[in-house]
């Protein structure tokens, strides 16, 4: 099979469905010749032109909201928010208004808009373009929330997304969009709410949100080496959440950890930590673990920014203890 | 007063329309004060003339957003009397099956996208609408009613950034009734609201609020030109609400004078100022708008009782319409 980047699968995917639906239109900062500061977007300008790949002015809640309005007329908008951290700067657009019409009016009024934005740290962008505002978004009745771990994930989320008759809002990491991936040429689309089992594992479940799919997967190669089998799932969308793979797995295995790159606290870690506490205590021989970036904001220097992002030898040593028997305590 | 047409039919289809959200803001209002209403509302009375005159330029494909002050929106632009009563009440009949409430009805069937709760948060939404329009090629345009306060909003300044760029078909209808909640306008905004609009490019128009024909003349005008891609237009229409800011405002002599409320009351009334027109101009009698009267309260108490007794939703609604399918 071929193999694209994730860049090129988020590119084919919207251009693919903006093929097959003349009401999918793109919306964002340089979307159009600039194609986004990260490239994504390069090319559909010429296939579609300025009226479908529409150049805003930096006015992140204007243009979010003109979003608003044109899914909730018939449109099919895909808003692109050059960077994860101006999430700030659209919370009512997003919150107060996209995720809420449907239920204040009882159904009769629908949002099917995208809102494509990016997450992750360790590009010594600072604290103000480095943020994964994942948890924040997820914690909105009314919002899906998708996070592709990789090409073939990314395009098949995307597609997804824009059918949705829902505001979705994917979180892409700003360091996996080079990352290339295996992606068939013919059509396929990844269904929300369906976690994917990367690698099958009996002593210890690792749950892994975007790039963290590829700690915990490298995590489990050094596990491993040393006798420990890891199972490691990518939930693959935040909301809703594929919490019956999650908690089948646990049940398997008995011991989990979670990785995300938000926040520890309050975050995406702790949701899915509480549920499979929740849901499944008896079968767990440990406490769920959470492992987020720390509580901090993001620094520049690289010495420092390393160190707020998990790593696979930390999931990996935290497995290895959680397998011993040794009780650790989140941080 | 504007010139008088000859089209009787339109002029007492918007007598009773205005008279119909007088009407409906009364029992509204009784409705809170007894008791028997939940939450908070906002009162439109005094304010007739903006919603009639600008709602009847416009059909029903065309899109309107409302604010929290919304009841005279959605009566304007043909919502009916028993789905809204009973949406104020938080009945399953109403027009959001009870979910929304008296600050987020909405009647899609009729173009009104929803009143908001968030002052100036209904601007990026009309103006998407009038994008979708565009982009679409279809000739419906959107008005998008907020109040003098909402001028104060950083989103109304990047919406008509982007409107005006893209000669999008919205009318911004601001109107101006003086006070930003508990506070004078002038207290808080600087400069004048139409040169808000100007500096974006964007054609701006200052209008009597409480003359009806002037308003409907004015927004006919500009929805035509909208609809050939002419637009946007921005409107400020002075006016003024009878009520405090919500119905618990009742002593508000700190922020407004009596004097100032009984002025407008008894010599700027839009319902009374047209209802003498339409007499002087032998439209009708004053026999024939007293009959049209009465029948609007009997159809608002015929309402308000169905929605008393009308059904709460169920609780299996609770969590319905999170989201869709």
């Amino acid at each position: 099979m071929r193999e694209i980047t994730l860049s090129q699968a988020v590119n084919e995917a919207i251009a693919e469905e903006m093929r097959r639906d003349a009401s999918v239109f793109l919306m964002g900062e340089d979307v159009a010749e600039a194609g986004t500061p990260f490239k994504v977007l390069s090319g559909l300008v010429e296939e579609f032109g300025t009226e479908r790949v529409i150049d805003t002015p930096i006015s992140e809640p204007g243009f979010v909201g003109l979003a608003v309005g044109a899914a909730m007329t018939g449109a099919r908008p895909i808003v692109d928010l050059m960077f994860g951290d101006f999430i700030y700067l659209v919370m009512d657009q997003l919150c107060n208004q996209a995720a809420k019409q449907h239920y204040m009016s009882g159904g009769k009024l629908t949002v099917p808009m995208v809102l494509r934005t990016n997450m992750g740290a360790t590009r010594r962008s600072a604290a103000q373009h480095s943020q994964s505002l994942q948890a924040l978004v997820a914690h909105i009745p009314g919002l899906k929330v998708a996070m592709p771990s990789s090409a073939y994930e990314a395009k098949g989320l995307m597609k997804t997304a824009i059918r949705d008759n829902n505001p979705v809002v994917i979180f892409e990491d700003k360091l996996m969009y080079q990352d290339k991936a295996p992606v068939p040429e013919e059509e396929y689309l990844i269904p929300f709410g369906v976690a994917n089992v990367k690698r099958q594992g009996t002593d210890i479940t690792l749950i892994g949100t975007s790039s963290m799919v590829q700690v915990a997967e490298k995590a489990a190669e050094i596990l491993a080496l040393e006798g420990i089998s890891a199972e490691v799932i990518d939930p693959r969308t935040m909301v809703p959440l594929d919490e019956a793979t999650l908690l089948e797995s646990v049940k398997k295995t008995s011991r989990a950890i979670v990785i995300d790159e938000g926040h520890q606290s309050y975050g995406v870690t702790a949701e899915i930590a509480s549920r499979l506490n929740e849901k499944a205590f008896y079968h767990l021989d440990a406490p769920v673990l959470r492992m987020g970036a720390m509580d901090v904001p993001v620094p520049f220097s690289p010495a420092l920014e390393d160190l707020t992002v998990p790593t696979p030898e930390q999931v990996a040593a935290n497995a290895r203890k959680l397998c011993a028997g040794e009780l650790i305590h989140a941080a | 007063m504007a010139k008088a047409k000859s089209n009787t039919e339109d002029y007492l289809r918007m007598y009773r329309q205005m008279v119909r959200i007088r009407t409906f803001e009364d029992n509204a209002n009784q409705l809170y004060l007894s008791a028997k209403m939940p939450g908070l509302t906002h009162m439109y009375s005094g304010e007739e003339a903006v919603a009639v005159g600008i709602c009847e330029a416009l059909t029903d494909d065309d899109r309107i957003t409302s604010t929290h002050r919304g009841h005279g929106h959605c009566v304007a632009k043909g919502a009916e009397f028993k789905q809204m009563f009973c949406e104020l009440l938080g009945k399953a009949e109403g027009y959001c099956r009870g979910k929304g409430g008296s600050m987020h009805i909405a009647d899609q069937s009729h173009g009104n996208l929803g009143a908001n709760a968030i002052v100036g948060g209904s601007m990026g939404i009309a103006t998407g609408s009038a994008l979708r329009a565009k982009l679409q090629g279809a000739d419906d345009v959107t008005v998008c009613f907020f109040g003098d306060g909402a001028t104060a909003q950083g989103l109304m300044y990047e919406v008509m950034n982007m409107a005006a760029l893209w000669n999008l078909p919205v009318i911004y209808a601001c109107e101006n009734n003086g006070y930003s909640e508990y506070t004078k306008t002038e207290e808080i905004a600087a400069g004048s609201i139409t040169a808000r609009a100007e500096a974006f490019g964007i054609e701006a128009h200052r209008v009597d609020g409480q003359d009806v024909l002037a308003v409907n003349d004015l927004t006919r005008k500009l929805v035509a030109r909208a609809r050939k891609g002419e637009g946007p237009f921005f409107m400020e229409l002075m006016t003024y609400r009878y009520h405090g800011h919500h119905v618990g405002d009742i002593n508000r002599e700190y922020y407004r004078s009596k004097a100032e409320e009984k002025e407008w009351k008894e010599n700027r009334d839009p319902i009374i100022r047209f209802r003498a027109h339409l007499v002087s101009e032998g439209i009708a009698t004053e026999d024939d708008l007293d009959a049209m009267n009465a029948e609007v309260e009997k159809d608002a108490a015929e309402a308000v009782a169905y929605a008393l007794d009308a059904a709460y939703p169920d609780a299996s609604e609770v969590d319905m319409h999170v989201f869709a399918a």
